[in-house]
């Protein structure tokens, strides 16, 4: 993931979060069930680092729309933009990154050149994200469940106990067992699986209408990696929630999205459903992903 | 060459204190582990975090002293093995970590990487040091252009060849594997696999590949053994493993394993 530090990221929203002003606390989000068509359409994008003067193109010339409940994935290898694309819908490039063109319609109105507090109010409460290291997603110091209620408490007037009784909602809703207690234990008591769970309790505690996830699945035991590629499967198909997952494991894509975009160089290179991209890929790179794919002998029972 | 293993282990148990509760019981890491590794074969050691993989793998390079059990190294009992004895057996098996950004230094140039277990040695004059270094980097892929950069200039595929050279210096019989494909996407999986595949059948090596990803052992190595709970629970050929796991924790890895649709080759050019 190069030099760019979730955590970090993380740390800022949290900071922003905490010091907004209470005007934008009353704008509770829109229905989460609205099946609006366009939820986000990108445009063109080009996106480029500063890098010692001479700005280094991370993505260029992206276009991709996602339907709202819709479940897409993002395939493309370390240093190919994926991130980059992710952390541009969200609003959180690192400071030397710039916007060179293109456009980001969220319900059809611009994102580029919005005011930063109009991005924190879309920023966990309509678009949220999963990253892909969850120990480096929550803070050691503090108990789960207020890290969840937090998100409640920067995005909606209300007081703290109903963002606590969201936030078990949450816990519960993500599968956790026994949110009651969970809510009191600090994040280096769970497992990586359980801490990933907690991480998407963050994401989805205010009912986003999209999830962007990064590599969620990564940094997780093949098993539990299995665990929580269903339980975003499922949430994301019981909840009407679109996903835009990167990562450059075939399988968990397949797992869980219904079309999937191949990125190559900072440029979308392919689009089709998994039969298609992995199984009759047109592009070189899709081909050579795919191929490098390892497929046991006998191939179990789709996940 | 004979029929006997390269390697066998015999009731392996390490125990480790906890640090705090003074009065709970140790942690068994592992608990009785009985292996055979055979000669110029590819073994897979699968298992999740906290099965006992790396406390094998370091018990089997004498980093951890085990509890109780016997490694037999070519009819070497490898736990008693002192002073110039430990030593020679220590060039005899070499092991490659799983973050090679973290297991070289990034001081020294890729050349100075590799040559460096020759001078500890004092195998050589520096000359020829260099020498042997430029030609295992190129046994591995890497060319003299990357000989005087250093580990954080190369990329993560670059970085593990660069490893893999830097572990062949004192030509070692036995290679042990730990998650060396672990974090890097799949093309540069594939890509040092063929570069270890080919080594293997040149020097005739001999590979523990330890991993929690079944499906890239099962494609990678010639058995896979589980490791659960500090056991070894089955060890089968993967194909056998895919369509008959025995144990419910080898169904639970079997079943973990995602499928993607299979590649229709005849769309794609060689």
């Amino acid at each position: 993931m190069g030099g760019r530090d979730p955590g970090k990221i993380i740390g800022r929203f949290r900071r922003q979060g905490a010091n907004r002003h209470s005007e934008f606390r009353t704008a509770r989000a829109p229905p989460y069930h609205a099946r609006v068509p366009g939820l986000l359409e990108v445009t063109d994008l080009a996106v480029a680092y500063e890098a010692g003067g001479s700005p280094a193109p991370a993505i260029s010339d992206v276009t991709l729309g996602i339907e709202a409940g819709e479940a897409v994935g993002l395939l493309g290898e370390s240093g190919g933009g994926k991130s980059t694309l992710l952390l541009a819908v969200l609003g959180l490039l690192p400071p030397h990154a710039r916007v060179i063109r293109g456009s980001i319609r969220w319900r059809g109105r611009e994102l580029i050149g919005l005011p930063p507090s109009e991005r924190r109010r879309l920023r966990g409460a309509e678009i949220a994200i999963v990253f892909q290291d969850p120990a480096l997603a929550l803070n050691p110091v503090r108990r789960v469940g207020s890290q969840v209620a937090e998100v409640a408490r920067a995005h909606r007037a209300q007081g703290a106990a109903r963002c606590r009784a969201d936030a078990l909602a949450a816990l519960a809703e993500v599968g956790l067992p026994d949110p009651d207690r969970l809510y009191h234990a600090y994040p280096h008591e769970l497992s990586g699986g359980q801490r990933q769970r907690v991480v998407l309790a963050q994401a989805l505690c205010c009912r986003p209408a999209l999830l962007l996830a990064d590599e969620p699945t990564a940094s997780l035991d093949s098993t539990t990696q299995a665990e929580v590629l269903a339980l975003l499967s499922s949430l994301q198909s019981r909840l009407g929630l679109a996903v835009l997952m990167a990562s450059h494991d075939l399988g968990a894509l397949a797992a869980l999205a219904r079309r999937v975009l191949v990125m190559y160089a900072g440029a979308l290179v392919e689009e089709g459903t998994p039969a298609e991209v992995f199984g009759a890929p047109r592009h070189p790179h899709s081909r050579a992903l795919s191929r490098a794919y390892p497929r046991p002998p006998r191939p179990p029972r789709s996940a | 060459m004979s029929d006997e293993p390269l390697v066998t282990i015999r009731g392996l148990t390490k125990r480790y204190r906890r640090r705090a509760a003074a009065s709970s019981a140790p942690v068994e890491a592992l608990a009785g582990v009985d292996l055979t590794i055979e000669r110029g074969r590819v073994l897979a050691l699968v298992g999740e975090s906290g099965s006992g993989k790396s406390t094998l793998a370091r018990c089997l390079v004498r980093l951890e002293e085990p509890t109780s059990g016997e490694i037999h190294y070519e009819g070497t009992e490898v736990c008693s093995l002192r002073g110039e004895a430990l030593r020679a057996f220590r060039e005899r098996v070499q092991l490659l970590f799983q973050d090679s950004a973290a297991a070289l230094s990034p001081r020294l140039t890729a050349s100075e990487i590799v040559s460096e277990p020759l001078e500890i040695l004092g195998r050589g004059d520096a000359a020829q040091r260099r020498r042997r270094a430029l030609e295992l980097m190129e046994t591995v892929g890497l060319s003299s252009a990357e000989a005087d950069r250093r580990p954080l200039d190369l990329s993560g595929g670059q970085r593990q060849r660069l490893a893999i050279a830097r572990a062949l210096a004192l030509k070692p019989r036995l290679l042990i594997l730990d998650e060396a494909f672990a974090g890097l996407d799949a093309s540069i999986q594939a890509q040092v696999a063929a570069v270890l595949q080919d080594l293997r059948r040149r020097e005739g090596l001999t590979y523990l590949c330890i991993s929690h990803d079944l499906a890239l052992m099962s494609v990678f190595a010639d058995e896979v053994a589980i490791l659960f709970e500090g056991r070894i629970v089955e060890r089968a050929e993967a194909a056998r493993l895919f369509a008959a796991p025995a144990h419910f924790h080898t169904r639970a890895l079997v079943a973990a394993v995602l499928s993607v649709p299979p590649l229709a080759e005849a769309t794609a050019t060689s």
